[in-house]
């Protein structure tokens, strides 16, 4: 393991992952909701693209053997693994109104660090510290979080998505800025403020866990393909030595 | 509004959607702004609290991607997920709130005689249509190309970091209970238009869509019509 972390409920987390490491998130409680964006490391110009992941796929969520797509055809990270089944990408994040709506206001005066953290102002701070800010919010994935629409297109918060120990993992398939907010889905009825813990870890990706040719997410739709193709393309043009990439 | 001196109107066909549709009062002929935007160009125009823009599918299933943008202060933008959220459902018709990343409605949808318009396909690019289609497409003209030109010709700064997901005017993607995503056929007709009213002064940037791959404009990329009345007295 590279990393094996606690992110508390209410924190906000952000860390480059480098091609071919794997990021795991574990809900250790069966109630948790990891908001999440994704950035090139190299060139944050290029982010996380709800609308190019959903229609390459032709998806409205995310599981085992999809890929998470970024605005210029390349994948960030590949799902190859998935013990939740769904993961939601159109609801997007809370802020700090909703929060307040819900919640109460929750400051730091009153409950210290306990205080009522929201997906927007964590997402924020971490872009922040990456010289990115609100030019750089797009629509956020969702970890463990189900929202379903009905055929009028009304959207409902889906009970009982994920349980104690699920996890999903993500294969970083380009050198990815990961920023994640550990906070409470803006649907989610729980009455209390409460998010809790969520369990992460960073492992680099074992031969059999690597995107050959077989590979689940590479097959699982000939977009994918074409994608991965573009990703490897730009790998050998960014980082020639690496993983026998050849000289330009 | 006194529609004996209202230019020809628009005739709509028989609604054939199972959707809420409203028409408009509103007289082409006092429009301080009336124009046709042909398939595959970019637009950009700020629009005055109060002011009602519409946009008319001159042909017929013609997708128009659209962003707005707070003018005074361009970082607060349009949010399809805010937007979403706010109303509880997907599609965007009359009475929807176009919602921005802050929480604030940047317009509000006042007529809609096509019922449905997309908010979650965004636009199509080079890169994506290498992806969805083949590697070999990224000659082919796309609405990013689109808005990239025309927030570069606009001169304010606004760049690729200013381009979230985008409104699909007049196209249909619905979402099955199952989560899968398709493009349907539309579900607009000759003449079907949608409209909105400004609640802050804001910055307009349309692409009326070229793409050639997909039914999202029946294959055949048509020209659309914009207006914009001043606010009612």
């Amino acid at each position: 393991m590279i990393l094996e972390e606690t992110v508390r409920g209410g924190q906000a987390w952000s860390r480059r992952l480098a091609r071919g490491q794997i990021l795991r998130l574990t809900d250790t409680t069966g109630t948790a909701c990891v908001s999440a964006l994704f950035y090139n490391a190299r060139e944050p110009l290029e982010r996380y693209n709800m609308a190019d992941t959903l229609k390459a796929q032709y998806t409205a969520f995310l599981t085992t053997g999809r890929v998470l797509y970024s605005d210029m055809g390349r994948v960030l990270v590949s799902i190859i693994a998935d013990t939740c089944g769904w993961h939601d990408t159109i609801s997007g994040c809370g802020d700090a109104a909703a929060s307040e709506a819900r919640f109460g206001q929750g400051g730091y005066q009153e409950l210290r660090n306990d205080f009522h953290r929201n997906a927007r102002d964590n997402f924020l701070i971490e872009l922040g510290k990456w010289g990115l800010g609100k030019r750089d919010l797009v629509p956020n994935a969702n970890f463990f979080v189900r929202v379903s629409a009905d055929d009028s297109g009304r959207i409902a918060w889906v009970p009982q998505n994920t349980r104690p120990g699920a996890y999903v993992d993500l294969r970083a398939e380009m050198d990815t800025l990961v920023v994640l907010s550990n906070t409470p889905h803006p649907l989610d009825p729980a009455p209390a403020y409460g998010p809790p813990p969520v369990e992460l870890s960073i492992r680099v990706a074992a031969p059999i866990e690597r995107p050959g040719p077989d590979d689940r997410c590479r097959t699982s739709r000939p977009e994918n393909g074409r994608g991965f193709a573009l990703t490897e393309a730009y790998a050998r043009e960014v980082e020639p030595g690496r993983d026998g990439g050849g000289a330009l | 509004m006194n529609m004996r001196h209202s230019s020809p109107r628009i005739t709509l066909p028989v609604p054939i959607t199972p959707f809420v549709l409203k028409e408009s009062a509103l007289a082409p002929w006092r429009a301080i702004h009336d124009e046709v935007l042909p398939a595959g160009r970019g637009w950009s125009r700020e629009l005055a609290r109060g002011q009602i823009f519409r946009i008319v599918d001159l042909e017929g299933n013609q997708a128009v991607d659209t962003l707005f943008f707070n003018a005074r202060n361009p970082d607060e933008r349009y949010s399809a997920t805010d937007t979403i959220r706010a109303q509880g459902n997907l599609y965007l018709t009359t009475g929807t709130r176009l919602m921005s990343g802050e929480g604030r409605p940047l317009l509000t949808i006042v007529a809609d005689t096509c019922g449905r318009h997309d908010t979650l396909g965004g636009a199509c690019s080079a890169e994506s249509n290498q992806v969805r289609y083949a590697l070999d497409k990224k000659y082919m003209h796309n609405c990013r190309d689109s808005f990239l030109l025309e927030l570069g010709r606009l001169g304010r700064g606004l760049g690729k970091r200013d381009l979230p997901s985008n409104i699909n005017f007049f196209m249909n993607v619905p979402v099955t209970a199952d989560g899968g995503l398709s493009f349907a056929d539309g579900v607009s007709a000759p003449g079907r238009y949608v409209e909105m009213r400004a609640e802050t002064d804001v910055l307009a940037l349309i692409s009326n869509c070229p793409q050639l791959n997909n039914p999202c404009n029946a294959y055949n990329p048509t020209p659309v019509r914009l207006l914009i009345w001043d606010a009612a007295p």
